[in-house]
């Protein structure tokens, strides 16, 4: 088949299993899980065929709709970097398919959940490859949506209906501004059409990117979890924990990141928005990983994780080095896949997803410990695994760029390295050494076979994929390539005009490498000394009075709902009086005193016969006396 | 073909003569032949269909294309001694709206085979829906100006007896208030019409379109006049308070044409009279209506979040939805009428769907009040599904029908420029915001959760097969017209560029 064949199935193929899994009555399990296994199976085919045959970028396009002379266009264009993030998007996917078959085997409503994850998915590939920035919109708010109806799925767990509402419309307020951007965009270029988008860039003037990526920055923190917008993820672990794996690895998160990647040169040609950006992803990245110290939901601690990890995607797309964020996107989609699997296995044997109940796994579940020490190790950026690559590359990329933007995403960069290794040490530790502090940790058993190989599976990736920053076609791979017009060909003067970092290379051993690996040795070591002096207690305890402004986020959930849940719901308390009791009121009103008046006039014309009588005689004088003024003046 | 458009108005007129003169005996039977009628109905407006008549070429290329250039038309003589004419005909703009109109009717007229409200006869409920149906079909058939508001106000009575007798416990209220406040409409319908037609001399709307004729102060005033008629009937806030109480008494099925179509012979009339008959009056109006329309959209949203009624709370929303086609109407460029367009389209299915399942939920459950309504996804998984679709339809998803309105009414306005349209739009994407908001409080409340006891009692449990029949429909339309937009624009185009170009003239 051909590419051009082959780019829109993409999203096509998982979207066709989520439909079809839609109409599947509740109780076939089997063709329900057979629809959504080979949903993904062949989405990653796809995705592995593209990646081998793609050459040179290219595009399809066909007109959608033409709304008064703004067109939109349904095609893809896809090029190196999007054919690998759908890689790894399929193997999430597929990884997260397999595992739910075991995972959810007690679950009465299995079939609309594995639809939903195809969807998902789909949405995520549209998100990819779409080369229309309404069609990437389309897959954007699928995906909010589905991760609504995953995160709701547990319907024993009371807070997850919450869960669920708040992760779809913390990140609705950041798409406010991404609609916005979108349209400034498009009325500018006159089409949605990206490849267009981007070559007209030039002729914009500068408030208006401005402002336009200022906006697509709203709904990139929204959905990509950064701060302010960062407070729906933690609480987004009352979805199932193969859900988790795939908001945090692959899709949804990973949708704002890959979205400022696709869009660079909008964001890059003002100074304005990364600057932003790099702020954000600054607190993003320590706040992070400091609520992370202090959680003990193992899911919750791998929940910040995430959020300080992507922060350190956005700081290297804040420092100009677009593609080591990519690395690094791919890197933690292959290592938070593998954590949170691992977590759901060892949920799955004690029951809990309190760490308080666990202790001592490592002897019960080998697979699972091996597994996610691995993962717990390409997260800290131990040496030679994933993590260890692309997290320095992010270092290097900071320190290799100019300005306070870099110096302040260094300095916070190495010193969450450090507290990033803290926790990890902490939950390994925790999870796997000492005491069972539970009934059923004392017996745990490793999972079933569909629940294990996609863990073991991930754990490859998660340990040898930082090696392929060794390899100069990788790293050319990575690489933002010039804008493409529909058919393929390289435009106009935004070709050589990405503002990009010219020297970046994705693999830095050197001297500097010193500074990561001492923050690492540091944080570690410090969890380490403190739990060897009492392995019955919770390292969390050493932080003292710190403990409850990390646990609870310093309080960020409480001051947004005190500064816009709260308002907002007394607003449309105070509009519904206004408008039942005044608009509503004086048509009420308005009804009530036509009647009235009507009363008084019929009462007025139900006189007594004298009175009546007078009141004809004198409206007779009164014609009468009318008539001859009238006539006398005529 | 002009044999199929005099159908599509004398089959339910005939339908309703026909199931109306039929013995109370044969009721069910009665039911039967009116659905039969709805059907042909349906089946000739589809027909009217004429591909090909939609490209550029069709319009004069130089001397500027005819501002309303219909398909098909019929243009008889009907009152001579007043030189009334009866000039019916569709185009691209008309042809969506015409076939919504007759599937929503056939689709509520079966629904009625299958479940009569008490109150009153079933046939006579059925004969009422064929005469609305003819009154709204009219509507967006005539050409003549006149004609236009005969059939504007044949809908009035029908629709009164429909709430006053099927309607729930508030009905007679209700009815009064919706039938007066409408009156008050179309009293200034009627000056707005004649004011044109004595000012132009004449009544056909393909002469009139483009403001030929009228004088800059007759275009003020007479746009005026028929935008405050046409914003009760859509309706705009301030002028919607007649909407929650008709929509809420109403029985389902009035909801539904209530809510799916008649809601659109407001906007349909100030896109194809009030723009196009008095294009200087809408342009010196166009900020007061922008202004209005996105008030609507946020106050309709803010008074859902705190509404505890379901039905109440979807017909409010109906009062935000309009605001964005209103919006779109008021930006006056072709992408703001699109947008509007499928809009009008995408609110008719979707909100249809939604007083569909809420009077499915209120007949099972007995109380539409969301204090006591919960858990639906524990008793009746399928209706919460369906429920759950039709509220992110609802709420505008991209890749469903509701986005394509919502999201082109904010670009239209960004697209118009100048500070207080560029905020517009950024308030109507806030509101789109709070859309969602309330619609995930609606799911919340009523799907989520432990089963409450009206729910744990609901019965029956699954869903009837002529249920499915009649939201099958709505549900594919939602998602079809969500992932292809063009069919609904795809023949609207033309007609609008005409429409915007005559207007700027």
């Amino acid at each position: 088949m051909s590419l051009d064949v082959l780019g829109p199935l993409l999203p096509a193929v998982p979207f066709v299993a989520a439909l079809a899994g839609f109409l599947l009555p509740l109780r076939s399990r089997a063709a329900a899980a057979g629809l959504a296994v080979a949903g993904a199976a062949g989405a990653l085919l796809i995705s592995v065929v593209l990646a081998v045959r793609l050459g040179r970028p290219f595009g399809t396009s066909v007109d959608w709709i033409d709304f008064g002379g703004l067109q939109v266009t349904f095609g893809v264009r896809i090029d190196k970097p999007a054919a690998l993030v759908a890689i790894a998007v399929g193997v999430v996917a597929l990884a997260v398919q397999v595992y739910s078959v075991a995972y959810l085997a007690d679950d009465d409503r299995y079939p609309p959940y594995a639809a939903q994850v195809s969807l998902f998915t789909a949405a995520m590939l549209l998100v990819v490859v779409s080369g229309d920035l309404i069609a990437l919109l389309i897959g954007w708010e699928v995906m909010g949506i589905c991760s609504y109806l995953l995160i709701g799925h547990d319907r024993r767990l009371p807070e997850a209906p919450a869960a669920a509402v708040k992760a779809f419309l913390v990140t609705r307020v950041g798409d406010v501004g991404f609609l916005l951007g979108i349209a400034i965009l498009g009325i500018e270029a006159g089409t949605f059409r990206i490849a267009d988008v981007l070559s007209s860039l030039p002729d914009m003037s500068s408030t208006t990117l401005t402002v336009a990526a200022l906006l697509l920055l709203a709904g990139v923190l929204g959905k990509s979890a950064q701060f302010p917008l960062h407070t729906w993820l933690p609480d987004a672990m009352a979805g199932p924990t193969p859900i988790s794996a795939l908001i945090h690895a692959a899709t949804m998160v990973a949708a704002g990141i890959y979205v400022v990647f696709r869009l660079y040169p909008v964001f890059a040609t003002p100074d304005a928005p990364l600057v932003v950006l790099g702020v954000s992803a600054a607190i993003t990245m320590l706040l992070g990983a400091l609520a992370a110290t202090a959680q003990d939901d193992i899911k919750r601690v791998l929940a910040w994780s995430t959020v300080s990890q992507i922060g350190y995607m956005a700081a290297a797309l804040a420092v100009r080095a677009p593609e080591v964020a990519l690395f690094h996107l791919l890197t933690h989609a292959a290592f938070k896949a593998l954590l949170f699997l691992a977590a759901g296995s060892v949920i799955h044997a004690v029951g809990s997803n309190s760490m308080s109940a666990m202790g001592g796994l490592r002897r019960g579940m080998p697979v699972t410990f091996a597994s996610m020490t691995i993962g717990l190790g390409a997260l800290i950026g131990l040496p030679p695994l994933a993590g260890f690559f692309s997290k320095d590359a992010v270092l290097a990329a900071a320190r290799g760029e100019q300005g306070w933007v870099a110096v302040l995403l260094f300095g916070v960069g190495l010193l969450t390295v450090a507290v990033t290794a803290w926790y990890a040490m902490r939950l390994w530790l925790r999870t796997f050494f000492g005491e069972p502090r539970s009934a059923a940790a004392e017996h745990p058993h490793e999972p079933p076979g569909t629940m294990a190989w996609p863990v073991v599976l991930l754990a490859v990736p998660s340990a040898v994929l930082g090696f392929a920053a060794l390899s100069d076609r990788f790293g050319e791979s990575l690489r933002t390539p010039p804008p493409v017009d529909w058919l393929g060909e390289y435009t106009g003067p935004a070709a050589q005009a990405i503002p990009v970092q010219a020297a970046v290379e994705l693999f830095h051993v050197g001297v500097e490498t010193i500074w990561p690996l001492l923050a690492l040795s540091f944080g570690a070591g410090v969890a380490w000394w403190v739990w060897r002096r009492d392995r019955a207690v919770d390292p969390a305890s050493a932080l003292g009075p710190l403990r409850p402004a990390f646990a609870s986020a310093f309080w960020l959930d409480a001051v947004q709902d005190a500064l816009v849940v709260r308002p907002t719901l007394a607003l449309a308390r105070a509009v519904r009086a206004g408008d039942e009791g005044g608009v509503d009121g004086a048509v009420e009103g308005t009804g009530r005193a036509t009647v009235g008046l009507g009363a008084r006039l019929a009462g007025w014309h139900r006189a007594a016969l004298p009175r009546a009588a007078t009141a004809v005689l004198a409206g007779a004088l009164l014609i009468g006396l009318a008539a001859a003024a009238i006539g006398g003046v005529l | 073909m002009s044999v199929l458009l005099v159908a599509t108005l004398a089959l339910p007129a005939l339908g309703a003569l026909v199931v109306a003169l039929l013995p109370g005996s044969v009721d069910r039977a009665a039911r039967l032949v009116g659905t039969a009628f709805a059907a042909a109905a349906f089946v000739a407006s589809v027909m009217l269909y004429r591909p090909g008549a939609t490209g550029w070429f069709t319009y004069g290329a130089n001397a500027g294309p005819p501002p309303i250039r219909p398909w098909h038309e019929v243009d008889v003589s009907w009152v001579p001694g007043l030189d009334l004419r009866f000039h019916i005909g569709v185009d691209g703009i008309s042809y969506p709206l015409l076939v919504l109109t007759t599937l929503l009717t056939l689709l509520c007229c079966g629904y009625t085979l299958w479940l009569a409200p008490a109150g009153g006869r079933g046939r006579s409920l059925v004969a009422l829906l064929l005469i609305i149906e003819v009154g709204i079909a009219g509507t967006f058939l005539a050409l003549d100006l006149v004609l236009f508001f005969v059939f504007f106000e044949v809908v009035l009575l029908p629709m009164y007896a429909v709430i006053a007798v099927w309607g729930g416990d508030g009905r007679r209220h209700a009815a009064r208030k919706f039938v007066l406040y409408t009156l008050f409409g179309s009293v200034l319908l009627l000056v707005g019409v004649f004011t044109v037609v004595a000012k132009a001399g004449t009544a056909d709307l393909t002469e009139l379109t483009g403001g030929v004729g009228l004088s800059r102060t007759t275009q003020l005033f007479a746009f005026v006049l028929l935008a405050i008629a046409f914003a009760v009937k859509s309706p705009l806030w301030p002028l919607h308070t007649w909407l929650p109480d008709a929509h809420t008494e109403a029985p389902t099925v009035g909801s539904v044409i209530l809510a799916g179509v008649l809601l659109k012979m407001g906007t349909y009339g100030l896109i194809r009279v009030g723009v196009g008959v008095a294009p200087e009056g809408a342009a010196w109006a166009a900020p007061v209506l922008g202004t209005l329309a996105v008030a609507a959209i946020v106050v309709g949203s803010l008074v859902c979040l705190a509404q505890t009624e379901l039905k109440r709370l979807i017909a409010y929303s109906s009062v935000g939805h309009m605001g964005f086609v209103l919006l779109g109407i008021a930006t006056l460029s072709a992408t703001g009428i699109e947008a509007a367009l499928i809009g009008n389209i995408a609110h008719g299915v979707i909100t249809g769907l939604l007083f569909f399942l809420a009077g499915a939920i209120k007949d099972r459950a007995h109380t539409g009040l969301l204090g006591e309504l919960g858990g639906l996804r524990e008793r009746s998984p399928w209706l919460a599904g369906v429920l759950g679709f039709a509220a992110i339809a609802s709420l505008g998803l991209p890749g469903l029908a509701g986005f394509w309105g919502e999201a082109f009414a904010v670009v239209a306005s960004l697209r118009h420029g100048g500070p207080l349209w560029t905020v517009l739009g950024a308030v109507a994407a806030v509101g789109g915001a709070l859309t969602a908001a309330y619609f995930m409080r609606l799911l919340r409340r009523v799907t989520h959760g432990p089963a409450s006891p009206a729910v744990a009692s609901l019965s029956p449990v699954g869903l009837a097969g002529p249920e499915l029949v009649a939201w099958a429909p709505l549900i594919v339309l939602a998602l079809a017209i969500g992932l292809i937009p063009a069919l609904v624009l795809g023949v609207a185009g033309d007609p609008v560029q005409a429409l915007t170009s005559a207007v700027q003239r």
